[in-house]
């Protein structure tokens, strides 16, 4: 990165923060610090929600899953928009009916104050780890790519969003996030048109290319449980994920419940349900394209460049640089294969593209046989160090091939995903915990002010948890999958509260409690035992602890303590 | 569980699409759309 590149990244990061905390200074009331303005349109709650999902590994990571195993990550989402339309149609209407500040309070109004507590708890576990966990993830990639200090990126970035959420709340959340939102795609659509144009192909051999790789698979309808990636475990697992973050995890609910009216809310919601699937291909594409670039450009044999620096130091045998050397002939050998495969395709000549094709192929598993050689040494020589460089793809192009003013963009694109969702997520956790715990159990006949000092306290305690989880982090997963990870592993029992709550009357709070308490245990003790892919435990959490309140509220009997009527607490 | 009475919510303010029931089954076809989309995409270049 040049001067111009930091001037870029500097000034937008923090005139968007500054901005935020300028245009929210008057509001002092506790409906406005938790709700924001109430008076935004749908289209800036459909961004807002947007903005807090995609945090920086989305931007970062996923063009590295692309490049390494194709689309077919997009079947992630195949259960979202039908989860968003439930949302809009069942919780959202409720949730303004109620008139709540978070999900759980409707908890507490249809179960009892302890199930209430267990949800918000929940929610607390898990999104306060996925919060260190959104610090963390760029920062190492960021810091690692660039050369910089991995503490400082997370303090950085980690003090910046603390500053102004704690300062401006909700409000602030929402309207920064339109701005960061416009420079994250301003960013990756000037990428994607420079990759474009460097491409030395054409878009269809380019497309030709990807296919050939084995790229372009996007759905998969194989019923193999160890199989991440299906159109089954994206429809059923993804339909429960995403039911419960967008349903139950305060950090959207907040977004949402913000609107002016429930058909501004609604229409926010079922845009994110019509364009999440085309973005995330759009950016799963970005990786191949990627691929496709370094398929006649030569490719890093280790995207990690400082992690292969540091491996090469301490290779004496010279092993590293023996494989590396051998992958750029593979690599040669390879691009010369794909000209012929081309050239036989233009010229119709079927045999010989099959042929070529083919040889190709070869290459390309030659190449990553000898990749996966070189990380296994690496691994033996350093236990520390992660072998799986995909994350450090796409950071690496922009280095690489990008010109200097939209490196700077494209890294601030990067901490301006990472400062939007970090935001949602600090106001939630601030929010729950003010209102779920300290309004309900400690002080609850205070003051707007004396809440909103609360709020801002809370807000501020778990920014530093964050920054500390931060840290202190050492990842083994992929940085996406290490957030739907910890998502699916406790958002299912979350979501079996609610769907309870709505659909099975005559459970009572204690059935539902203990249920939720055992399926919890259940689900952590199955993660840790079985291999099957994680979006699973989505469908298995939620089945569970439905199954199992029923049974409890079957030997308890009827309760006559079941709530008709539910009205926030 | 009754959806909150409110009619001024209940237009969706939409041309064509007058009802929510209308805007959900429109959201659902944009899915099954962009399935069928990516699914071609797999098999052309499979």
């Amino acid at each position: 990165m040049n001067p111009l590149d930091f001037a870029v990244l500097i000034i937008s990061m923090l005139a968007i923060a500054a901005y935020g905390m300028w245009h929210t200074r008057r509001h002092r009331d506790l409906k406005h610090y938790l709700r924001g303005d109430e008076t935004v349109g749908w289209m800036t709650i459909g961004i807002s929600v947007a903005a807090t999902q995609a945090s920086a590994i989305t931007f970062i990571s996923t063009p590295g899953q692309g490049y390494q195993s194709g689309l077919d990550f997009v079947q992630n989402y195949f259960g979202m928009p039908l989860a968003l339309i439930l949302v809009a149609a069942v919780f959202l209407p409720l949730y303004r009916r109620l008139n709540v500040y978070t999900a759980y309070e409707f908890l507490g109004s249809r179960f009892d104050t302890k199930t209430r507590l267990l949800g918000a708890g929940l929610f607390l576990v898990q999104r306060g780890l996925a919060a260190g966990i959104t610090i963390y993830a760029p920062a190492i990639i960021l810091s690692t790519a660039l050369g910089w200090r991995l503490d400082l990126t997370i303090l950085f970035s980690g003090l910046l969003v603390i500053i102004y959420t704690v300062a401006g709340g909700s409000q602030a959340v929402t309207l920064t996030q339109k701005y960061q939102m416009t420079i994250i795609f301003g960013g990756m659509v000037a990428a994607f048109a420079i990759l474009l144009i460097k491409l030395p192909a054409n878009l269809g051999d380019a497309f030709t290319v990807a296919g050939g790789f084995k790229k372009l698979n996007a759905v998969n309808f194989s019923f193999d449980p160890q199989r991440r990636y299906t159109f089954w475990t994206g429809l059923l697992g993804g339909l429960f994920l995403s039911l419960s973050y967008f349903g139950t995890d305060q950090s959207q609910v907040q977004r949402y419940i913000s609107g002016s009216s429930l058909r501004e809310s609604r229409l926010g919601l079922m845009f994110n349900a019509v364009f999440k699937i085309p973005m995330q291909f759009f950016i799963l594409l970005l990786g191949v394209m990627v691929f496709v670039f370094y398929q006649f450009e030569p490719a890093p044999f280790y995207f990690n460049q400082s992690a292969w620096n540091q491996a090469v130091q301490h290779d004496p045998d010279g092993k590293l640089q023996g494989l590396a050397k051998e992958f750029d002939e593979t690599h040669a050998q390879k691009e010369q294969f794909i000209h012929q495969w081309l050239d036989a395709k233009h010229d119709g000549n079927q045999a010989a593209e099959t042929a070529a094709q083919a040889q190709a192929l070869s290459a390309l598993d030659r190449g990553n046989d000898l990749r996966d050689e070189a990380g296994k040494i690496m691994e033996a020589n350093d236990p520390g160090v992660k072998s799986n460089d995909a994350d450090y793809v796409f950071i690496s192009f922009i280095l690489g091939q990008l010109p200097h003013g939209l490196i700077g963009l494209l890294i601030a694109a990067f901490f301006a995903a990472a400062l939007q969702s970090k935001s949602a997520e600090l106001n939630a956790l601030g929010s729950t915990t003010t209102v779920d715990f300290y309004r309900h159990m400690v002080k609850r006949d205070a003051s707007d002010a004396h809440y909103v000092t609360a709020s801002k306290w809370f807000t501020l305690l778990w920014g530093l948890v964050a920054l500390g989880f931060a840290l202190f982090a050492h990842l083994q997963e992929n940085l996406i999958q290490a957030i739907n990870i910890v998502g699916s592993v406790f958002y299912g029992v979350v979501l079996a509260l609610f769907l309870i709550a709505f659909f099975l009357k005559h459970v009572g709070g204690t059935a539902v409690f203990w249920a939720a308490l055992a399926s919890q245990v259940m689900v952590l003790i199955l993660y840790h035992y079985l291999h099957i892919s994680y979006l699973w435990y989505n469908f298995i959490g939620p089945a569970a602890c439905i199954l199992l309140s029923l049974v409890i509220q079957a030997a308890l009997g009827p309760t006559d303590k079941t709530k008709q009527e539910w009205t926030a607490t | 569980m009754k959806p909150p009475d409110d009619d001024q919510d209940e237009l969706t303010g939409l041309p064509g699409l007058r009802t929510w029931r209308s805007v959900y089954l429109f959201v659902f076809g944009c899915f099954v759309l962009s399935v069928v989309l990516l699914l071609a995409l797999t098999v052309i270049y499979s």
